[in-house]
């Protein structure tokens, strides 16, 4: 039997092929019935941005106000698990100098220096995130613009996390169950060790009618969500009468977060 | 031929024994890890790759420069490096199965490994990275294999691996270039945005692969009667000289660009690196203990007469290796990180059980080494002309 | 045929072959109650037609796809209403959907799962990040 072994791993070759292209055949092999539909409620458009008043939320808004983190976190079952190392956070605040890095001036009007200022995930037209990821977990939906992830892909490589200029994204580094600090919603899931998450922009909310939930639980108005290809819509409207900043545009990534200052 | 791995005297299996007391307490950390997950590591939110990536780039270049010999002997027919092919080709296949643990290890969701292989994603630079990797690996098993056991039989390999061959050259070049493409694209990391990274790191991995090679050929010819040769050494010791300084020179233009444009985020990590800043400065002690190694390797291999002496040519291997492993298998992941996107400085220091996985990890790789060498040689000896 | 190093194959195969067959020496000699998944949560008995939402015979084996392809929908696609064969509409959630229905999850889908030999919580894994209904025991 002096062929034997070749034949035996050529033979071995084919079917392991052969089990490779099993989940090909099954996708061709299903009914092409339209079973899923958008809800009917669902706020829709092209391209979703945000616009981020900073100075309504610092005139109008109380001193230290969180509510749009706290909103967001609750909604999203974020936890807190108390360390600078292993921060979660889908919105948080930050320092003028150190959200817009190199903007520093010393005689700025208002010291901008030293204030807060709210940072989240971008949803970039063009996103590094999206680009580096080796399995599409993160991806950008082509009808909105939202730059979601899915967790259920999701390798844990972080290869988005040194893609994102923006540091928009957490990496669970632990299980984050028992540092959900907030009363846990149950209509969304939690994340588990080993995957990065990040704002959705509320995606799961717009699909029920909702404003995202930061901008519902700002008092003061000082966010406001929309849809950039309508030319009717608040942001459109703000960006054409307020002079707007946006985070690092050097890097051609084109945020769709915009600051009033 | 994998029977010669089974035969040795004492010391190759005491070798292998403590080879593989490494490997099982790596492991038992790995458990440990994959348990508590990452947060056993010092890596964080800000620093989110470190010692494990830092290993796998290292790794990378040192399997890349196995064409440092390669190419000269069947390219330019460089004969003297005829012996020391093999011990080349092996030592990539060892390194490769390093670059791919250090990538497993590093994984959060180490079950999903083959969603990269589901869903491939050919905008993804890692994509490639793992593409090229296991080509690599497998080249090399192909090549180092045949040509092993043509030689064992006394023959000429067969036809088929010399394009193998040709095609391992370009390739090698390839897997420390789509490495560095996974740091050079990167918009906003400043110390990585940078045209001549894959340059960098391809001189660097000229300059540390061969320097572990003569290394190991000091071994091999001190443990074996196999003598890889000294001309061999020789060339080898001159490629290095010639890759340590150009690596040094694009360290130097590096260093110029950021400085003389004065552009605060190109100055910055370079600054972090050799002088602290913001009053953090945890990689400061070994950014210049490999400027030291560094020149003290360029002053032994420069001179001829310390580069051609046995002695002293150790030194400036151990210099060059080290000195590498540290600017590229510490600094050059790290600072990329640092300062962070929003300007802080949070610095990154690995801990006790990721120090463990990862010489886990090396042991492997030693281990995987130790018993392809012990085949080679075994071979070499075997067929070597009786005196 | 000659063997090589016949002794080494033959342990190395006996190795392998139990190794391989660790699951089925692990559950021999248990009594496994066939699964007797329960109905009677407060939503399902308020139902006049006691329906999932595909026919029994397909949602008892082809669950998993339908979950599977409800992920894809939702998480990738944007779409989340499912028609049914029979028109009715659903939220596609597994959450929010079937386990409202199926409210008492440890006398359901794991009396099955168990049986079926997926070890009860760690497969199918969804409950790491799920939430699982709240049952009172
Ligand atoms: C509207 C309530 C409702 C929802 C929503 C629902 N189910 Fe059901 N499910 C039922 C009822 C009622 C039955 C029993 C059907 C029967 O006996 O014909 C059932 C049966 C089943 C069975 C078969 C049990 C058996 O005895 O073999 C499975 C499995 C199942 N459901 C899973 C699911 C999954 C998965 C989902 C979400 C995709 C889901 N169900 C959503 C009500 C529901
Ligand atoms: C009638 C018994 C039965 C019930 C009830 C049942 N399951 Fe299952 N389920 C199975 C079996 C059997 C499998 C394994 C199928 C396989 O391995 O091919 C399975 C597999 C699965 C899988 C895929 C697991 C994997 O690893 O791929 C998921 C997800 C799942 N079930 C969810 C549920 C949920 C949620 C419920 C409760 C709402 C439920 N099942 C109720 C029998 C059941
Ligand atoms: C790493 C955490 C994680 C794991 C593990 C996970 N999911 Fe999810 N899943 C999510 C998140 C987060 C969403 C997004 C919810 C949304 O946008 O409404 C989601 C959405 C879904 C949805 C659609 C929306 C919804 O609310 O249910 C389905 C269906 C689903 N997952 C099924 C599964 C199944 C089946 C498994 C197990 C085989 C699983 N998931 C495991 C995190 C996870």
């Amino acid at each position: 039997m002096e062929t034997s072994r070749r034949n035996f791993l050529k033979i071995s070759g084919v079917c392991a092929l052969g089990l490779t292209a099993l989940p090909v055949a099954d996708v061709f092999g299903e009914s092409d019935l339209p079973k899923a539909i958008k809800n009917p409620q669902a706020l829709t458009g092209q391209h979703w941005a945000m616009v981020v008043d900073m100075k309504k939320c610092w005139e109008k808004g109380k001193e230290g106000c969180k509510d749009c983190i706290l909103a967001c976190h609750a909604v999203h079952n974020v936890p807190d698990i108390g360390s600078i190392k292993e921060e979660i956070k889908w919105i948080w605040t930050n320092h003028y100098e150190n959200v817009f890095p190199g903007q520093e001036n010393e005689y700025n009007v208002k010291n901008l220096e030293g204030r807060p200022f709210i940072a989240l995930c971008n949803h970039c037209t063009n996103p590094p995130c999206v680009r580096v990821c080796p399995t599409q977990a993160t991806f950008k939906r082509p009808e909105d613009g939202i730059v979601m992830m899915d967790f259920h892909r999701c390798i844990g490589c972080r290869y988005c996390m040194a893609g994102c200029p923006y540091g928009a994204r957490s990496f669970n580094w632990r299980d984050p169950r028992p540092f959900i600090k907030t009363e846990l919603n149950m209509r969304f899931p939690t994340r588990e060790r080993g995957v990065v998450e990040k704002c959705n922009f509320c995606a799961e909310r717009l699909a029920e009618g909702l404003l995202p939930a930061c901008v519902e639980a700002c008092k003061v108005g000082a966010l406001s969500f929309g849809d950039l290809a309508d030319p009717n819509s608040v942001v459109r409207k703000l960006l054409a009468s307020h002079f707007t900043m946006r985070r690092k545009p050097e890097l051609g990534t084109q945020p769709n977060v915009y600051y009033i200052v | 031929m994998l029977e010669r791995a089974l035969t040795g005297d004492k010391r190759y299996y005491r070798w292998l024994m403590f080879l593989l007391v490494l490997m099982g307490l790596g492991f038992a950390s790995y458990l440990y890890q994959f348990n508590k997950g990452l947060t056993i590591t010092g890596l964080s939110r800000d620093v989110s790759w470190g010692f494990y990536i830092a290993q796998f780039t290292f790794l990378v270049g040192v399997a890349a420069s196995a064409v440092m010999v390669v190419l000269p002997y069947y390219l330019h027919n460089v004969k003297v490096f005829g012996k020391i092919t093999i011990l080349g080709e092996f030592l990539a296949i060892a390194s490769v199965t390093m670059c791919l643990l250090f990538i497993i290890v590093d994984l959060g969701k180490p079950m999903r490994l083959l969603n990269v292989l589901l869903y491939p994603t050919p905008n993804s630079i890692l994509f490639w990275d793992m593409v090229v990797l296991n080509g690599y690996l497998f080249l090399n098993l192909l090549i180092g294999w045949n040509v092993l056991e043509a030689e064992r039989k006394g023959v000429h390999y067969p036809n088929w691996v010399k394009p193998l061959i040709y095609i391992s050259i370009p390739w090698a070049v390839s897997i420390h270039t789509v490495t560095a493409f996974l740091y050079a694209g990167l918009p906003g990391r400043h110390y990585w945005l940078t045209a001549i990274m894959a340059a960098r790191f391809l001189a660097s991995a000229f300059a540390s692969g061969p320097a572990l090679l003569i290394l190991l050929a000091f071994l091999v010819k001190k443990y074996t009667k196999f003598d890889p040769g000294k001309e061999a050494i020789d060339k080898l010791s001159q490629i290095i000289t010639y890759a340590m300084i150009i690596s040094l020179f694009f360290v130097g233009l590096e260093v110029f660009t950021a400085f003389y444009s004065n552009i605060p985020s190109h100055m910055e990590a370079i600054e972090y690196l050799f002088f602290g800043i913001h009053g953090h400065g945890r990689l400061v002690p070994f950014m210049w203990l490999f400027l030291i190694l560094a020149i003290v390797a360029l002053v032994l291999l420069i001179n001829p007469n310390t580069r051609k002496q046995e002695k002293t040519l150790k030194i400036a291997c151990l210099a060059t290796f080290f000195s590498m492993w540290l600017e590229k298998g510490l600094g050059l992941v790290i600072a990329g990180f640092i300062p962070n996107p929003f300007n802080e400085v949070r610095e990154y220091a690995p801990t006790i059980p990721e120090l463990m996985i990862a010489i886990g990890v090396w042991a492997t790789g030693f281990f995987v080494l130790t018993i392809l060498y012990k085949i080679a040689t075994s071979v070499k000896e075997e067929t070597a002309p009786s005196i | 045929m000659k063997i090589y190093d016949a002794r080494y194959v033959l342990i190395g195969l006996a190795i392998f072959v139990g190794l391989f067959t660790i699951p089925f020496w692990y559950n021999m000699g248990r009594a496994v109650p066939p699964p007797d998944p329960k109905l009677d949560t407060p939503v399902i008995q308020q139902m006049a037609v006691k329906q999932c939402v595909l026919p029994l015979a397909e949602i008892r084996t082809g669950h998993m796809q339908l979950l599977n392809d409800w992920r894809t929908w939702v998480v990738r696609d944007g779409l989340r209403t499912y028609v049914a064969a029979d028109g009715k509409t659903y939220n596609m959630s597994l959450q929010n959907t079937c386990m409202d229905c199926h409210s008492n999850k440890t006398q359901f889908c794991d009396q099955c799962h168990i049986y079926a030999g997926l070890e009860a919580g760690t497969v199918p894994y969804c409950w790491t990040c799920h939430i699982a209904p709240k049952e009172n025991q």
